[in-house]
């Protein structure tokens, strides 16, 4: 068993009066794709952002490859690559400056590299600023630049919202070939997901 | 896996040319501080009289009150859509400090809406009757004491984004802040205006600039992680 | 992280609420006998100012109330500070039970320098240096309230707040160099002036007590409100049953 990249230990986190997670911990290796699994309001979203390091939990910790969260931040920002509810796709932009834009805050990056992301997700050819798009299509421009940051974790909340069929398995297939790369995906689902990979593992929260 | 990172100069240009690009694209939102601040000047020999003795007296204090207001209403905005659509909190995730990207964001939105403003003073000032010899340094003034604004302005904007925004609540929390700026540039301004020299209220808006630049990039990265929890 | 264990263990909820309890009558009784007699011998024992004959009286309230509200200012900044850095609760459960206590003086101050005013300057506000750095500040904390109203999460209005409190801190200096070079007309400082007191003692002492008093009774109204803050952010409100009958643990 490979060491662990992400290793979360007791957590306890609260929001206004609810406690959300009850001493929670769990560990993750590059290949996996964790799913975490629960209803709605079982804190998988909180879960996520305190990995991403934008909550803070009570108690706990969140380690990654054996640093601490707050220890350095621009390593967690190298490391990971966040798929929140909102998009992060500025309204008035295209797709292409758009994913150009955010992938340019981490590194260089040539406009063909871009049109090849849209393009893998469906999006290629689109001069229309983003607000023009349905929420499936800005779903899928999101995971355009998710690919883009070519960081080796994917924190993605409900990747599927609004996507279609092809977009769930196009999404489904990116996130199989990250892991198969050794990445590692951990995700957030509300209803029961099929994947191929022999890496899945479940955590369900309550 | 990830390639050469970009340098944090590089990345601040792009936050800066990301927001020119957006302000051009709706660029009649850019105009509007202006107007504003040009109708606010307006009222004032209309509330009071057409004297030209009276509006030279008040003349400075005008036009740095409407300044204020206007860069006030220039910032309640200021986060919000980058906010509400995530970007911010991609921003907060990406390598560089969340701090310096900010501090371009706003050294744009100083571009954009603070120095047009102090483009137009010489204009308001001339017809408030202001001595041509002032007019230079209401616009230094106002250059400088506009900057000052925009990042107090930007903490209070960044401040309000979680929160169950109110249209004065920003007023509330910046102007007692801004009162400084608001002494040393009008100030400076009627110095000019009496030909005396008016260094001492430039050096002290300087100084106050400095300041800020230093210091409210921490604010601002602070008020924008808070707003994420 | 050893050395800061005693720091923590205040700052858990049920030792915090026990120790502003106990506190409090520590600040409580000394307030009010050091009021009773500073205030007894200020408005009453000591004797007439030459120049504001009666009028001069109000300086037994003024002053302290004066120094509070900037006192107010830097416990409400410096706690605020405390609880975003080191993220401890208690500190911002401090700023917010010190912040309506601050504004509460700094009215008061406003108060009583315009009823000072009217038989100095013939008017009840006249745009003086201290008067107009105390609304200013007056404006700060009305502006902190405000932005902590806004908020219904307590977490997020304690940190929002703390930035604002912060940012405030530094600029209270600032504001109070700038009003005072845009108008530089006050009568001087009376008790620190260098070389000594230019009060008689008759005078002074009062000031003194009054002083110390309404600082004493400053901790005293700030303990209970630390009490109320407390016991308004712990999620489970059990422990201050359970703590008098056991040792609760701290989370």
């Amino acid at each position: 068993m490979a060491a662990s990249l992400l290793e979360v230990r007791d957590l306890h986190l609260w929001r206004g009066s609810l406690h959300v997670l009850r001493g929670l911990s769990f560990e993750a290796c590059a290949g996996d794709v964790l799913v975490l699994e629960g209803a709605n309001g079982s804190g998988k979203t909180s879960l996520l952002r305190v990995l991403a390091g934008l909550l803070w939990p009570e108690a706990g910790e969140v380690r990654w490859e054996g640093q601490a969260l707050d220890d350095d931040r621009a390593a967690l920002g190298r490391r990971v690559s966040f798929l929140g509810h909102e998009q992060g796709l500025h309204a008035d932009l295209t797709p292409a400056e758009n994913a150009m834009f955010a992938t340019q805050l981490r590194r260089r990056c040539a406009a063909d590299e871009v049109r090849e992301a849209l393009a893998q997700v469906g999006m290629a050819d689109t001069d229309r600023p983003t607000r023009a798009l349905s929420a499936g299509q800005r779903r899928r421009v999101a995971m355009a630049r998710v690919l883009l940051a070519k960081a080796p974790v994917w924190l993605l909340d409900e990747p599927w919202t609004h996507l279609d069929a092809s977009g769930v398995r196009l999404c489904q297939d990116l996130i199989e070939a990250h892991a198969a790369h050794g990445g590692l995906v951990v995700l957030s689902a509300h209803y029961g997901v099929d994947f191929k990979s022999t890496r899945l593992r479940r955590l369900g929260l309550s | 896996m990830s390639t050469a990172v970009t340098s944090l100069p590089a990345v601040m240009a792009l936050v800066f040319a990301r927001e020119c690009r957006l302000a051009f694209r709706r660029w009649s939102q850019l105009a509007q501080p202006v107007v504003f601040f040009l109708m606010v000047t307006t009222l004032f020999p209309l509330a009071l009289s057409p004297e030209p003795a009276l509006l030279r007296s008040i003349g400075p204090g005008v036009v740095w009150v409407a300044a204020v207001l206007a860069s006030l209403l220039a910032l309640e905005s200021l986060f919000k859509t980058d906010w509400d659509d995530g970007t911010l909190e991609q921003w907060a995730l990406s390598d560089q400090p969340l701090a310096m990207l900010l501090l371009a964001k706003v050294a744009a939105h100083w571009c954009l809406s603070g120095v047009p403003l102090a483009l137009c003073a010489p204009v308001v000032g001339y017809a408030l009757g202001l001595p041509m010899s002032a007019l230079g340094t209401l616009m230094g003034a106002l250059a400088l004491g506009s900057a000052v604004l925009s990042l107090l302005g930007a903490v209070g904007a960044a401040l309000t984004l979680g929160s169950r925004r109110g249209s004065v609540l920003l007023a509330l929390m910046v102007l007692p802040l801004a009162m400084p700026v608001l002494i040393f540039g009008a100030r400076a301004t009627d110095l000019a205006m009496n030909g005396d020299a008016p260094d001492a209220g430039l050096w002290l808006l300087a100084a106050g600039l400095i300041a800020a630049i230093s210091l409210v990039p921490l604010a601002l990265g602070a008020a924008v992680r808070v707003s994420f929890e | 992280m050893t050395r800061l264990t005693w720091f923590y263990r205040l700052a858990s909820p049920p030792t915090s609420y026990a120790t502003a309890g106990r506190l409090l009558p520590w600040f409580a009784v000394p307030a009010f006998l050091l009021l009773a007699v500073g205030l007894y011998g200020g408005l009453v024992l000591a004797p007439k100012d030459y120049q504001q004959g009666d009028a001069f009286r109000i300086i037994y309230v003024h002053a302290p109330s004066a120094w509070l509200s900037l006192l107010g200012y830097s416990v409400l900044g410096v706690s605020a500070g405390i609880g975003l850095i080191w993220r401890m609760k208690l500190a911002h459960a401090l700023a917010a039970a010190v912040a309506p206590i601050g504004a509460s003086f700094t009215f008061l101050c406003l108060v009583t320098g315009a009823l000072w005013g009217r038989p100095m300057w013939g008017a009840y506000w006249a745009w003086d240096a201290r008067l107009t750095s105390e609304l200013i500040l007056l404006f700060m904390y009305l502006g902190y309230l405000a932005l902590r109203s806004s908020y219904d999460d307590l977490q997020r209005a304690d940190r929002a707040s703390a930035v604002l409190a912060l940012v405030g801190l530094v600029n209270v200096p600032i504001i109070h160099f700038s009003v005072n070079w845009w108008n530089s007309l006050h009568q001087g400082s009376t008790v620190l002036r260098a070389g000594g007191p230019a009060m008689p003692a008759a005078m002074l002492i009062p000031l003194l007590e009054s002083f110390a008093g309404f600082t004493l009774l400053f901790a005293a109204i700030a303990c209970i409100r630390l009490q109320a803050e407390i016991l308004n952010r712990e999620r489970r409100p059990t422990w201050w049953m359970d703590s008098a009958i056991k040792g609760v643990p701290h989370d």
